[in-house]
Protein backbone atom coordinates (compact mmCIF):
# COMPACT_ATOMS: atom_id res chain seq x y z
CA UNK A 1 0.00 0.00 0.00
CA UNK A 2 1.02 3.57 -0.39
CA UNK A 3 -0.61 6.87 0.15
CA UNK A 4 -2.45 8.94 -3.32
CA UNK A 5 -1.93 12.65 -3.54
CA UNK A 6 -4.50 13.11 -1.22
CA UNK A 7 -2.50 10.73 1.20
CA UNK A 8 -4.98 7.86 1.78
CA UNK A 9 -3.66 4.37 1.76
CA UNK A 10 -4.76 2.64 -1.34
CA UNK A 11 -4.91 -0.86 -1.00
CA UNK A 12 -2.44 -2.52 -4.32
CA UNK A 13 -4.77 -4.81 -6.44
CA UNK A 14 -3.71 -8.32 -5.60
CA UNK A 15 -3.14 -8.95 -9.37
CA UNK A 16 0.06 -5.77 -9.45
CA UNK A 17 0.79 -7.74 -6.47
CA UNK A 18 1.12 -10.76 -7.79
CA UNK A 19 2.47 -9.41 -11.00
CA UNK A 20 5.44 -7.74 -9.40
CA UNK A 21 6.28 -10.25 -6.79
CA UNK A 22 7.03 -12.25 -10.23
CA UNK A 23 8.68 -9.77 -12.02
CA UNK A 24 11.16 -9.35 -9.09
CA UNK A 25 11.32 -12.86 -8.38
CA UNK A 26 12.62 -12.81 -12.17
CA UNK A 27 14.82 -9.83 -11.85
CA UNK A 28 16.02 -11.03 -8.63
CA UNK A 29 17.51 -14.61 -10.32
CA UNK A 30 19.18 -12.65 -13.03
CA UNK A 31 20.66 -9.87 -11.23
CA UNK A 32 21.30 -10.74 -7.45
CA UNK A 33 24.72 -12.30 -7.71
CA UNK A 34 25.52 -8.83 -9.28
CA UNK A 35 23.77 -6.72 -6.61
CA UNK A 36 25.30 -8.69 -3.51
CA UNK A 37 29.00 -8.38 -5.49
CA UNK A 38 27.98 -4.73 -6.14
CA UNK A 39 26.97 -3.77 -2.48
CA UNK A 40 29.78 -5.83 -1.09
CA UNK A 41 32.22 -3.46 -2.89
CA UNK A 42 29.78 -0.60 -1.29
CA UNK A 43 29.28 -1.57 2.06
CA UNK A 44 32.79 -3.84 2.40
CA UNK A 45 31.29 -6.98 3.98
CA UNK A 46 29.25 -10.15 2.03
CA UNK A 47 26.54 -10.24 4.99
CA UNK A 48 25.50 -6.93 5.17
CA UNK A 49 25.85 -6.49 1.65
CA UNK A 50 23.39 -9.50 1.41
CA UNK A 51 20.91 -7.63 3.92
CA UNK A 52 20.60 -4.83 2.11
CA UNK A 53 19.69 -6.62 -0.98
CA UNK A 54 16.86 -7.97 1.13
CA UNK A 55 15.55 -5.14 2.22
CA UNK A 56 15.24 -3.77 -0.79
CA UNK A 57 13.49 -7.20 -2.08
CA UNK A 58 11.16 -6.24 0.62
CA UNK A 59 10.84 -2.27 -0.48
CA UNK A 60 10.21 -3.24 -4.26
CA UNK A 61 7.47 -5.75 -3.10
CA UNK A 62 5.88 -2.71 -1.52
CA UNK A 63 6.21 -0.19 -4.05
CA UNK A 64 6.32 -2.09 -7.61
CA UNK A 65 2.86 -3.26 -7.09
CA UNK A 66 1.44 0.82 -7.18
CA UNK A 67 4.05 2.09 -8.52
CA UNK A 68 5.19 -0.11 -11.60
CA UNK A 69 8.08 -2.37 -12.29
CA UNK A 70 10.84 -0.25 -12.77
CA UNK A 71 12.64 -0.61 -16.28
CA UNK A 72 15.81 -1.71 -15.05
CA UNK A 73 14.84 -3.76 -11.60
CA UNK A 74 18.48 -4.45 -10.91
CA UNK A 75 19.28 -1.04 -10.91
CA UNK A 76 16.70 -0.41 -8.79
CA UNK A 77 17.31 -2.86 -6.32
CA UNK A 78 20.95 -1.91 -6.17
CA UNK A 79 20.21 2.32 -5.72
CA UNK A 80 17.83 1.29 -3.35
CA UNK A 81 20.13 -0.98 -0.84
CA UNK A 82 22.80 1.46 -0.83
CA UNK A 83 20.76 4.15 0.22
CA UNK A 84 19.31 2.17 2.71
CA UNK A 85 23.41 2.01 3.53
CA UNK A 86 23.95 5.77 3.83
CA UNK A 87 20.72 5.79 5.83
CA UNK A 88 22.35 3.09 8.21
CA UNK A 89 25.94 5.45 8.49
CA UNK A 90 24.10 8.43 8.97
CA UNK A 91 21.93 6.95 11.87
CA UNK A 92 25.09 5.92 13.27
CA UNK A 93 26.61 9.25 12.83
CA UNK A 94 29.07 8.32 10.70
CA UNK A 95 28.19 10.35 7.42
CA UNK A 96 31.78 11.51 6.78
CA UNK A 97 33.39 13.18 3.41
CA UNK A 98 33.81 9.95 2.93
CA UNK A 99 29.88 8.90 2.53
CA UNK A 100 28.59 12.01 1.59
CA UNK A 101 30.64 11.44 -1.94
CA UNK A 102 29.07 8.45 -1.56
CA UNK A 103 25.87 9.54 -1.47
CA UNK A 104 26.57 12.02 -4.12
CA UNK A 105 27.55 9.02 -6.79
CA UNK A 106 24.66 7.71 -5.93
CA UNK A 107 22.42 10.65 -6.92
CA UNK A 108 24.19 10.28 -9.91
CA UNK A 109 24.16 6.77 -10.65
CA UNK A 110 19.95 6.93 -9.92
CA UNK A 111 19.83 9.02 -12.92
CA UNK A 112 22.03 7.06 -14.89
CA UNK A 113 20.20 3.64 -14.23
CA UNK A 114 17.72 3.63 -17.36
CA UNK A 115 20.64 2.96 -19.39
CA UNK A 116 23.54 0.21 -19.45
CA UNK A 117 24.37 -0.15 -15.19
CA UNK A 118 26.91 -2.59 -14.47
CA UNK A 119 30.26 -1.62 -15.48
CA UNK A 120 31.40 -4.54 -17.60
CA UNK A 121 35.23 -3.70 -16.48
CA UNK A 122 34.40 -4.85 -12.76
CA UNK A 123 31.57 -6.61 -12.53
CA UNK A 124 32.59 -9.69 -13.65
CA UNK A 125 35.55 -9.60 -11.27
CA UNK A 126 33.30 -8.67 -8.68
CA UNK A 127 31.26 -11.82 -9.05
CA UNK A 128 34.36 -14.15 -8.91
CA UNK A 129 35.11 -12.31 -5.45
CA UNK A 130 31.56 -13.55 -4.45
CA UNK A 131 31.99 -16.98 -5.65
CA UNK A 132 35.38 -17.00 -3.78
CA UNK A 133 33.93 -15.85 -0.61
CA UNK A 134 31.19 -17.68 -0.53
CA UNK A 135 33.64 -20.82 -0.89
CA UNK A 136 36.05 -19.44 1.98
CA UNK A 137 37.93 -21.91 3.70
CA UNK A 138 37.40 -20.32 7.25
CA UNK A 139 33.87 -22.02 6.45
CA UNK A 140 32.37 -25.54 7.10
CA UNK A 141 31.09 -27.49 4.03
CA UNK A 142 27.75 -27.02 4.78
CA UNK A 143 27.77 -23.32 5.09
CA UNK A 144 30.16 -23.14 1.46
CA UNK A 145 26.86 -24.93 0.38
CA UNK A 146 24.26 -22.98 1.95
CA UNK A 147 25.99 -19.65 0.98
CA UNK A 148 26.42 -20.14 -2.15
CA UNK A 149 23.37 -20.98 -2.84
CA UNK A 150 21.98 -17.74 -1.19
CA UNK A 151 24.59 -15.02 -2.65
CA UNK A 152 25.50 -16.59 -5.92
CA UNK A 153 22.73 -18.32 -6.67
CA UNK A 154 20.13 -16.51 -5.07
CA UNK A 155 18.13 -18.53 -3.53
CA UNK A 156 15.66 -17.96 -1.00
CA UNK A 157 16.28 -19.85 2.75
CA UNK A 158 13.21 -21.87 1.82
CA UNK A 159 14.27 -22.83 -1.30
CA UNK A 160 17.48 -24.17 -0.27
CA UNK A 161 15.94 -25.90 2.58
CA UNK A 162 13.59 -27.35 0.12
CA UNK A 163 16.43 -28.21 -1.55
CA UNK A 164 18.21 -30.20 0.49
CA UNK A 165 15.13 -31.59 2.71
CA UNK A 166 15.91 -29.93 5.82
CA UNK A 167 14.29 -27.52 8.20
CA UNK A 168 14.11 -23.92 7.04
CA UNK A 169 15.60 -22.65 10.47
CA UNK A 170 18.36 -24.91 9.84
CA UNK A 171 19.66 -23.22 6.08
CA UNK A 172 18.86 -19.67 8.45
CA UNK A 173 20.94 -20.72 11.14
CA UNK A 174 23.82 -21.95 8.69
CA UNK A 175 23.75 -18.71 7.02
CA UNK A 176 23.48 -16.06 9.63
CA UNK A 177 26.31 -18.03 11.41
CA UNK A 178 28.76 -18.18 7.68
CA UNK A 179 28.33 -14.24 7.25
CA UNK A 180 29.31 -13.66 11.27
CA UNK A 181 31.96 -16.07 9.94
CA UNK A 182 33.39 -14.27 7.52
CA UNK A 183 32.91 -10.58 9.08
CA UNK A 184 34.65 -12.09 12.32
CA UNK A 185 37.56 -13.27 10.09
CA UNK A 186 37.75 -10.40 7.88
CA UNK A 187 37.52 -11.99 4.53
CA UNK A 188 39.10 -9.55 2.25
CA UNK A 189 36.29 -9.16 -1.00
CA UNK A 190 39.17 -10.60 -3.54
CA UNK A 191 40.26 -13.38 -5.64
CA UNK A 192 42.67 -15.74 -3.67
CA UNK A 193 46.60 -15.23 -3.96
CA UNK A 194 48.26 -17.22 -6.43
CA UNK A 195 49.98 -19.35 -4.18
CA UNK A 196 46.22 -20.29 -2.85
CA UNK A 197 44.36 -20.18 -6.34
CA UNK A 198 44.60 -23.81 -7.25
CA UNK A 199 43.17 -25.16 -3.59
CA UNK A 200 40.31 -22.36 -3.59
CA UNK A 201 39.71 -22.90 -6.76
CA UNK A 202 39.33 -26.46 -5.93
CA UNK A 203 36.84 -25.69 -3.42
CA UNK A 204 34.96 -24.05 -5.60
CA UNK A 205 34.00 -26.60 -7.67
CA UNK A 206 33.82 -29.12 -5.31
CA UNK A 207 30.87 -27.02 -3.50
CA UNK A 208 28.93 -26.51 -7.06
CA UNK A 209 29.83 -30.51 -7.87
CA UNK A 210 28.28 -31.47 -3.92
CA UNK A 211 25.38 -29.40 -4.71
CA UNK A 212 24.70 -31.14 -7.62
CA UNK A 213 25.14 -34.58 -6.43
CA UNK A 214 22.99 -33.48 -3.83
CA UNK A 215 19.84 -33.87 -6.28
CA UNK A 216 21.72 -36.89 -8.39
CA UNK A 217 22.08 -39.22 -5.72
CA UNK A 218 20.57 -38.11 -2.90
CA UNK A 219 22.41 -40.46 -0.09
CA UNK A 220 19.23 -40.85 1.85
CA UNK A 221 15.41 -39.98 1.51
CA UNK A 222 13.02 -41.94 -0.80
CA UNK A 223 13.69 -39.53 -3.72
CA UNK A 224 16.02 -40.91 -5.99
CA UNK A 225 16.41 -37.36 -8.38
CA UNK A 226 15.64 -34.59 -7.37
CA UNK A 227 16.35 -32.20 -10.66
CA UNK A 228 15.85 -28.95 -9.98
CA UNK A 229 18.82 -28.77 -6.92
CA UNK A 230 21.22 -30.13 -9.82
CA UNK A 231 20.03 -27.89 -12.49
CA UNK A 232 20.48 -25.08 -10.13
CA UNK A 233 24.05 -26.04 -9.84
CA UNK A 234 24.61 -26.69 -13.65
CA UNK A 235 23.47 -23.26 -13.69
CA UNK A 236 26.07 -22.06 -11.49
CA UNK A 237 28.47 -24.28 -13.03
CA UNK A 238 28.23 -22.42 -16.28
CA UNK A 239 28.35 -19.23 -14.60
CA UNK A 240 31.35 -19.74 -12.62
CA UNK A 241 33.08 -21.32 -16.15
CA UNK A 242 31.95 -17.87 -17.99
CA UNK A 243 33.73 -15.92 -15.22
CA UNK A 244 37.12 -18.05 -15.59
CA UNK A 245 37.01 -19.03 -19.02
CA UNK A 246 40.90 -19.89 -19.10
CA UNK A 247 40.46 -22.65 -16.56
CA UNK A 248 39.47 -26.03 -17.56
CA UNK A 249 38.11 -27.60 -15.02
CA UNK A 250 35.66 -25.62 -14.51
CA UNK A 251 34.50 -26.01 -18.39
CA UNK A 252 34.98 -29.93 -17.76
CA UNK A 253 32.60 -29.38 -14.46
CA UNK A 254 30.11 -28.07 -16.88
CA UNK A 255 30.82 -31.10 -19.30
CA UNK A 256 30.20 -33.57 -16.12
CA UNK A 257 27.34 -32.23 -14.82
CA UNK A 258 25.78 -31.83 -18.54
CA UNK A 259 26.41 -35.40 -19.20
CA UNK A 260 25.22 -37.30 -16.09
CA UNK A 261 22.17 -34.34 -16.29
CA UNK A 262 21.35 -36.01 -19.66
CA UNK A 263 20.41 -39.34 -18.41
CA UNK A 264 18.14 -37.85 -15.32
CA UNK A 265 14.79 -38.62 -16.67
CA UNK A 266 16.35 -42.32 -17.21
CA UNK A 267 17.15 -43.03 -14.08
CA UNK A 268 14.52 -43.48 -12.41
CA UNK A 269 11.19 -45.93 -13.69
CA UNK A 270 7.71 -44.31 -13.07
CA UNK A 271 7.66 -45.94 -9.37
CA UNK A 272 11.09 -44.21 -8.26
CA UNK A 273 12.73 -47.68 -8.33
CA UNK A 274 16.26 -46.94 -9.85
CA UNK A 275 17.57 -47.83 -13.41
CA UNK A 276 21.05 -48.73 -13.99
CA UNK A 277 23.00 -47.32 -16.84
CA UNK A 278 22.76 -50.40 -18.78
CA UNK A 279 19.10 -51.05 -18.42
CA UNK A 280 18.48 -47.23 -19.18
CA UNK A 281 16.59 -46.07 -22.19
CA UNK A 282 18.99 -44.28 -23.99
CA UNK A 283 16.97 -42.79 -26.58
CA UNK A 284 15.43 -41.09 -23.83
CA UNK A 285 18.91 -39.00 -22.82
CA UNK A 286 18.78 -35.77 -24.08
CA UNK A 287 20.89 -34.80 -26.94
CA UNK A 288 21.29 -31.63 -26.64
CA UNK A 289 22.62 -31.70 -23.04
CA UNK A 290 24.97 -34.36 -24.20
CA UNK A 291 26.31 -32.17 -27.25
CA UNK A 292 26.56 -29.24 -24.82
CA UNK A 293 28.66 -31.58 -22.43
CA UNK A 294 30.78 -32.10 -25.39
CA UNK A 295 31.23 -28.70 -26.52
CA UNK A 296 32.32 -27.53 -22.84
CA UNK A 297 34.62 -30.79 -23.04
CA UNK A 298 36.20 -29.43 -26.00
CA UNK A 299 36.59 -25.99 -24.63
CA UNK A 300 38.32 -27.31 -21.24
CA UNK A 301 40.68 -29.21 -23.91
CA UNK A 302 41.42 -26.33 -26.28
CA UNK A 303 42.72 -24.08 -22.98
CA UNK A 304 45.72 -26.87 -23.44
CA UNK A 305 46.77 -28.08 -19.96
CA UNK A 306 45.90 -31.28 -20.06
CA UNK A 307 42.63 -32.58 -18.06
CA UNK A 308 42.89 -33.05 -14.53
CA UNK A 309 40.23 -35.02 -12.70
CA UNK A 310 36.75 -33.32 -13.80
CA UNK A 311 37.99 -33.02 -16.89
CA UNK A 312 38.94 -36.91 -17.28
CA UNK A 313 35.00 -37.70 -15.29
CA UNK A 314 33.70 -35.69 -17.80
CA UNK A 315 35.83 -37.72 -20.36
CA UNK A 316 34.58 -41.46 -19.05
CA UNK A 317 30.66 -39.57 -18.80
CA UNK A 318 30.95 -38.88 -22.30
CA UNK A 319 32.41 -42.12 -23.17
CA UNK A 320 28.42 -43.62 -21.79
CA UNK A 321 26.83 -40.54 -23.01
CA UNK A 322 27.96 -40.87 -26.87
CA UNK A 323 27.29 -45.06 -27.00
CA UNK A 324 24.49 -46.11 -28.90
CA UNK A 325 24.28 -49.21 -25.98
CA UNK A 326 26.49 -50.49 -23.23
CA UNK A 327 27.89 -53.19 -25.83
CA UNK A 328 28.96 -50.60 -27.87
CA UNK A 329 30.56 -48.35 -25.02
CA UNK A 330 34.41 -48.22 -25.13
CA UNK A 331 35.10 -49.68 -21.79
CA UNK A 332 39.02 -49.85 -22.67
CA UNK A 333 39.02 -46.50 -23.08
CA UNK A 334 37.01 -45.72 -19.59
CA UNK A 335 38.99 -48.15 -17.55
CA UNK A 336 42.03 -46.20 -19.08
CA UNK A 337 40.45 -43.05 -18.04
CA UNK A 338 39.57 -44.33 -14.50
CA UNK A 339 43.57 -45.28 -14.06
CA UNK A 340 44.64 -41.90 -14.90
CA UNK A 341 41.99 -40.60 -12.65
CA UNK A 342 42.97 -42.84 -10.14
CA UNK A 343 46.95 -41.60 -10.15
CA UNK A 344 46.20 -37.71 -10.22
CA UNK A 345 42.85 -38.57 -7.79
CA UNK A 346 43.29 -41.84 -5.82
CA UNK A 347 40.06 -43.26 -4.41
CA UNK A 348 38.64 -46.38 -3.35
CA UNK A 349 35.68 -45.00 -4.72
CA UNK A 350 37.59 -44.88 -8.23
CA UNK A 351 39.17 -48.29 -7.76
CA UNK A 352 35.57 -49.55 -7.28
CA UNK A 353 34.28 -47.82 -10.74
CA UNK A 354 37.66 -49.31 -12.77
CA UNK A 355 36.88 -52.52 -11.36
CA UNK A 356 33.47 -52.21 -12.99
CA UNK A 357 35.24 -50.87 -16.20
CA UNK A 358 37.22 -53.88 -16.26
CA UNK A 359 34.49 -55.96 -15.66
CA UNK A 360 32.92 -55.01 -18.81
CA UNK A 361 36.17 -54.80 -21.33
CA UNK A 362 37.94 -57.95 -19.87
CA UNK A 363 35.31 -59.81 -18.29
CA UNK A 364 34.03 -60.31 -14.33
CA UNK A 365 37.42 -62.76 -12.99
CA UNK A 366 39.94 -59.67 -13.77
CA UNK A 367 37.56 -57.38 -11.86
CA UNK A 368 36.61 -59.54 -9.18
CA UNK A 369 40.60 -59.51 -8.20
CA UNK A 370 40.10 -55.65 -8.13
CA UNK A 371 36.93 -56.10 -5.51
CA UNK A 372 38.76 -58.88 -3.41
CA UNK A 373 41.91 -56.59 -3.39
CA UNK A 374 39.52 -53.49 -2.23
CA UNK A 375 37.68 -55.36 0.18
CA UNK A 376 41.36 -56.61 1.83
CA UNK A 377 42.42 -53.30 2.41
CA UNK A 378 39.14 -51.94 4.22
CA UNK A 379 39.47 -48.55 2.56
CA UNK A 380 35.22 -48.80 2.13
CA UNK A 381 34.10 -50.71 4.75
CA UNK A 382 30.47 -49.56 5.04
CA UNK A 383 29.94 -48.15 1.77
CA UNK A 384 27.21 -50.40 0.15
CA UNK A 385 28.56 -49.92 -3.57
CA UNK A 386 30.75 -52.23 -2.80
CA UNK A 387 29.32 -55.29 -1.97
CA UNK A 388 26.81 -54.20 -5.02
CA UNK A 389 29.71 -54.51 -7.21
CA UNK A 390 31.45 -57.49 -6.12
CA UNK A 391 27.22 -59.23 -5.76
CA UNK A 392 27.20 -58.38 -9.39
CA UNK A 393 30.01 -59.84 -10.66
CA UNK A 394 29.68 -62.94 -8.83
CA UNK A 395 26.34 -63.90 -9.86
CA UNK A 396 27.65 -62.95 -13.52
CA UNK A 397 30.87 -65.53 -12.70
CA UNK A 398 27.56 -67.77 -11.42
CA UNK A 399 28.43 -68.21 -8.03
CA UNK A 400 25.21 -67.02 -6.91
CA UNK A 401 24.84 -67.85 -3.26
CA UNK A 402 27.98 -65.58 -2.36
CA UNK A 403 25.98 -63.34 -4.73
CA UNK A 404 22.84 -63.09 -2.77
CA UNK A 405 24.77 -62.73 0.34
CA UNK A 406 26.14 -59.30 -1.08
CA UNK A 407 23.73 -57.96 -2.62
CA UNK A 408 21.97 -58.30 0.73
CA UNK A 409 24.65 -56.77 2.55
CA UNK A 410 24.41 -53.60 0.47
CA UNK A 411 21.09 -53.36 0.53
CA UNK A 412 21.31 -53.46 4.21
CA UNK A 413 23.98 -50.86 3.74
CA UNK A 414 22.31 -48.00 1.88
CA UNK A 415 20.28 -45.16 3.12
CA UNK A 416 17.91 -45.01 -0.01
CA UNK A 417 15.03 -46.82 -0.12
CA UNK A 418 14.72 -47.28 -3.25
CA UNK A 419 18.26 -48.37 -3.65
CA UNK A 420 17.35 -50.98 -1.32
CA UNK A 421 14.57 -52.38 -2.68
CA UNK A 422 16.14 -52.57 -6.12
CA UNK A 423 19.01 -54.59 -4.58
CA UNK A 424 16.77 -57.34 -2.43
CA UNK A 425 14.80 -57.48 -5.63
CA UNK A 426 17.96 -58.83 -7.95
CA UNK A 427 18.72 -60.99 -4.47
CA UNK A 428 15.70 -62.39 -4.54
CA UNK A 429 15.97 -62.92 -8.57
CA UNK A 430 19.02 -64.73 -8.32
CA UNK A 431 18.30 -68.48 -9.22
CA UNK A 432 18.70 -71.12 -6.16
CA UNK B 1 8.82 -37.21 -9.72
CA UNK B 2 8.71 -36.11 -13.77
CA UNK B 3 7.34 -33.04 -12.76
CA UNK B 4 9.71 -31.83 -10.21
CA UNK B 5 11.70 -30.04 -12.59
CA UNK B 6 8.89 -27.51 -13.78
CA UNK B 7 9.38 -25.95 -9.90
CA UNK B 8 12.96 -24.32 -10.92
CA UNK B 9 13.70 -25.54 -15.02
CA UNK B 10 11.59 -24.55 -17.80
CA UNK B 11 13.22 -24.18 -21.66
CA UNK B 12 11.77 -21.53 -23.54
CA UNK B 13 12.43 -20.75 -27.31
CA UNK B 14 12.89 -16.81 -28.09
CA UNK B 15 11.88 -16.45 -31.67
CA UNK B 16 12.40 -13.87 -33.45
CA UNK B 17 10.44 -12.38 -36.48
CA UNK B 18 10.73 -9.47 -38.50
CA UNK B 19 8.07 -7.59 -40.98
CA UNK B 20 9.31 -5.85 -44.14
CA UNK B 21 9.65 -2.62 -41.62
CA UNK B 22 12.06 -4.59 -39.77
CA UNK B 23 14.03 -6.19 -42.26
CA UNK B 24 14.44 -2.64 -43.99
CA UNK B 25 15.52 -0.97 -40.62
CA UNK B 26 18.15 -3.81 -40.14
CA UNK B 27 19.57 -2.92 -44.00
CA UNK B 28 20.36 0.77 -42.42
CA UNK B 29 22.23 -0.47 -39.49
CA UNK B 30 26.19 -0.59 -39.44
CA UNK B 31 26.42 -4.40 -38.95
CA UNK B 32 29.29 -4.41 -36.83
CA UNK B 33 27.14 -2.66 -34.43
CA UNK B 34 24.32 -5.18 -35.04
CA UNK B 35 26.94 -7.89 -34.27
CA UNK B 36 28.41 -6.31 -31.36
CA UNK B 37 24.68 -5.56 -30.08
CA UNK B 38 24.19 -9.59 -30.48
CA UNK B 39 27.15 -10.60 -29.09
CA UNK B 40 26.28 -8.96 -26.42
CA UNK B 41 23.37 -10.13 -25.76
CA UNK B 42 24.67 -13.61 -26.46
CA UNK B 43 27.19 -13.26 -23.74
CA UNK B 44 24.82 -12.04 -21.48
CA UNK B 45 22.91 -15.03 -21.88
CA UNK B 46 25.90 -16.99 -21.42
CA UNK B 47 27.26 -15.75 -18.27
CA UNK B 48 24.37 -16.07 -16.49
CA UNK B 49 24.18 -19.81 -17.37
CA UNK B 50 21.08 -19.99 -18.88
CA UNK B 51 21.67 -20.14 -23.23
CA UNK B 52 20.91 -23.92 -24.01
CA UNK B 53 20.56 -23.43 -28.12
CA UNK B 54 20.59 -20.31 -30.64
CA UNK B 55 21.05 -19.93 -34.20
CA UNK B 56 20.31 -17.25 -36.90
CA UNK B 57 18.66 -18.01 -40.14
CA UNK B 58 19.83 -16.97 -43.77
CA UNK B 59 18.04 -14.59 -45.88
CA UNK B 60 14.59 -16.11 -46.59
CA UNK B 61 15.51 -15.95 -50.14
CA UNK B 62 17.63 -19.21 -49.98
CA UNK B 63 14.43 -21.26 -48.21
CA UNK B 64 11.45 -22.67 -49.38
CA UNK B 65 7.84 -23.17 -48.43
CA UNK B 66 6.02 -26.47 -48.25
CA UNK B 67 2.46 -25.29 -48.52
CA UNK B 68 -0.07 -27.95 -47.47
CA UNK B 69 -3.79 -26.52 -48.40
CA UNK B 70 -3.04 -28.92 -51.49
CA UNK B 71 -2.57 -32.27 -52.02
CA UNK B 72 0.38 -32.72 -52.67
CA UNK B 73 2.05 -29.87 -51.05
CA UNK B 74 3.16 -27.06 -53.03
CA UNK B 75 6.98 -26.08 -53.07
CA UNK B 76 7.12 -21.94 -53.56
CA UNK B 77 10.50 -20.61 -53.71
CA UNK B 78 11.58 -18.11 -50.75
CA UNK B 79 11.08 -15.15 -49.43
CA UNK B 80 7.56 -15.69 -50.46
CA UNK B 81 4.82 -12.78 -51.05
CA UNK B 82 2.29 -13.51 -48.02
CA UNK B 83 4.61 -13.18 -45.50
CA UNK B 84 4.17 -10.76 -43.35
CA UNK B 85 6.73 -11.80 -40.80
CA UNK B 86 10.27 -13.80 -41.65
CA UNK B 87 11.25 -16.14 -39.14
CA UNK B 88 14.93 -14.92 -38.41
CA UNK B 89 16.43 -16.92 -35.22
CA UNK B 90 16.05 -18.73 -32.00
CA UNK B 91 17.42 -18.88 -28.55
CA UNK B 92 16.51 -21.45 -26.40
CA UNK B 93 16.92 -20.40 -22.35
CA UNK B 94 16.30 -22.81 -19.27
CA UNK B 95 14.87 -20.59 -16.80
CA UNK B 96 13.04 -21.16 -13.26
CA UNK B 97 9.80 -18.82 -14.53
CA UNK B 98 7.90 -17.29 -17.08
CA UNK B 99 8.77 -13.97 -16.38
CA UNK B 100 12.19 -14.74 -16.16
CA UNK B 101 12.37 -15.66 -19.93
CA UNK B 102 10.35 -11.96 -20.06
CA UNK B 103 12.75 -10.77 -18.09
CA UNK B 104 15.69 -11.86 -21.21
CA UNK B 105 13.36 -11.45 -24.08
CA UNK B 106 12.49 -7.96 -23.29
CA UNK B 107 16.78 -7.14 -23.09
CA UNK B 108 16.87 -8.71 -26.51
CA UNK B 109 18.70 -5.95 -28.42
CA UNK B 110 15.65 -5.79 -31.25
CA UNK B 111 14.19 -2.62 -32.89
CA UNK B 112 10.67 -1.42 -34.23
CA UNK B 113 9.62 -3.86 -37.17
CA UNK B 114 10.97 -7.11 -35.05
CA UNK B 115 9.39 -8.84 -32.43
CA UNK B 116 9.89 -11.66 -30.14
CA UNK B 117 7.92 -14.98 -29.93
CA UNK B 118 8.39 -16.62 -26.47
CA UNK B 119 7.49 -20.37 -26.19
CA UNK B 120 7.82 -22.79 -23.15
CA UNK B 121 9.60 -26.02 -25.27
CA UNK B 122 7.86 -29.34 -24.45
CA UNK B 123 9.77 -31.68 -22.37
CA UNK B 124 9.46 -35.26 -22.93
CA UNK B 125 7.70 -35.57 -19.86
CA UNK B 126 4.70 -33.45 -21.14
CA UNK B 127 3.52 -36.34 -23.10
CA UNK B 128 1.91 -39.74 -22.50
CA UNK B 129 5.32 -41.92 -22.40
CA UNK B 130 3.02 -44.86 -23.05
CA UNK B 131 2.60 -43.76 -26.63
CA UNK B 132 4.17 -45.81 -29.49
CA UNK B 133 4.58 -42.72 -31.65
CA UNK B 134 6.51 -40.77 -28.13
CA UNK B 135 8.64 -43.76 -28.44
CA UNK B 136 9.48 -43.85 -31.70
CA UNK B 137 10.12 -40.23 -32.33
CA UNK B 138 12.84 -40.45 -29.58
CA UNK B 139 14.42 -42.96 -31.61
CA UNK B 140 14.17 -41.27 -34.87
CA UNK B 141 16.05 -38.22 -32.71
CA UNK B 142 18.38 -40.38 -31.42
CA UNK B 143 19.33 -41.79 -35.14
CA UNK B 144 19.78 -38.66 -36.49
CA UNK B 145 21.53 -36.99 -33.86
CA UNK B 146 23.54 -39.99 -33.92
CA UNK B 147 24.30 -39.68 -37.71
CA UNK B 148 25.13 -35.94 -37.16
CA UNK B 149 27.37 -36.67 -34.40
CA UNK B 150 29.08 -39.05 -36.32
CA UNK B 151 29.41 -37.07 -39.21
CA UNK B 152 31.03 -33.89 -37.11
CA UNK B 153 33.87 -36.30 -36.29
Amino acid sequence: MSPDASGAVVPADPADVDRARRALAAVWRIESARIVATLTRFVGDVGQAEDLAQEAMLEALHQWPTEGVPRNGGAWLTAVAKRRAIDGWRRRERLDERYAAMARDLEEEQRAASGTFWDPDTIDDDVLRLVFVACHPVLSREAQIALTLRIVGGLSSEEIARAFLVPVATIQQRIVRAKKTLAAANVPFEVPEPQDYAARLGSVLSVLYLIFNEGYLPASGEQWVRPDVSAEALRLARVVAGLMPREPEAQSLVALMEFHASRFSTRVARDGTPIPLDQQDRTRWDRGQIERGRAALARADRIGRGRAAYGLQAAIAECHAVAPAVEDTDWPRIVVLYEALGRIAPSPVVELNRAVAVAMATGPASALRLVDELERNGRLAGYPGLPAVRGELLARLGRTSEARGELETAARLTGNERERAALLAKAAGLPR
Amino acid sequence: MARTTKETTMKYMLIMRANDEGIAAYQDLDFNEVIAAMGAYNESLIKAGVLLAGEGLADAKEGFVVDFDATPPVVTDGPYAEAKELFNGFWIIGVSSKEEAEEWAKRCPLGPGTRLEVRRVNELEDFPQDNEWIQKEAKWREEAEGRLGAASE
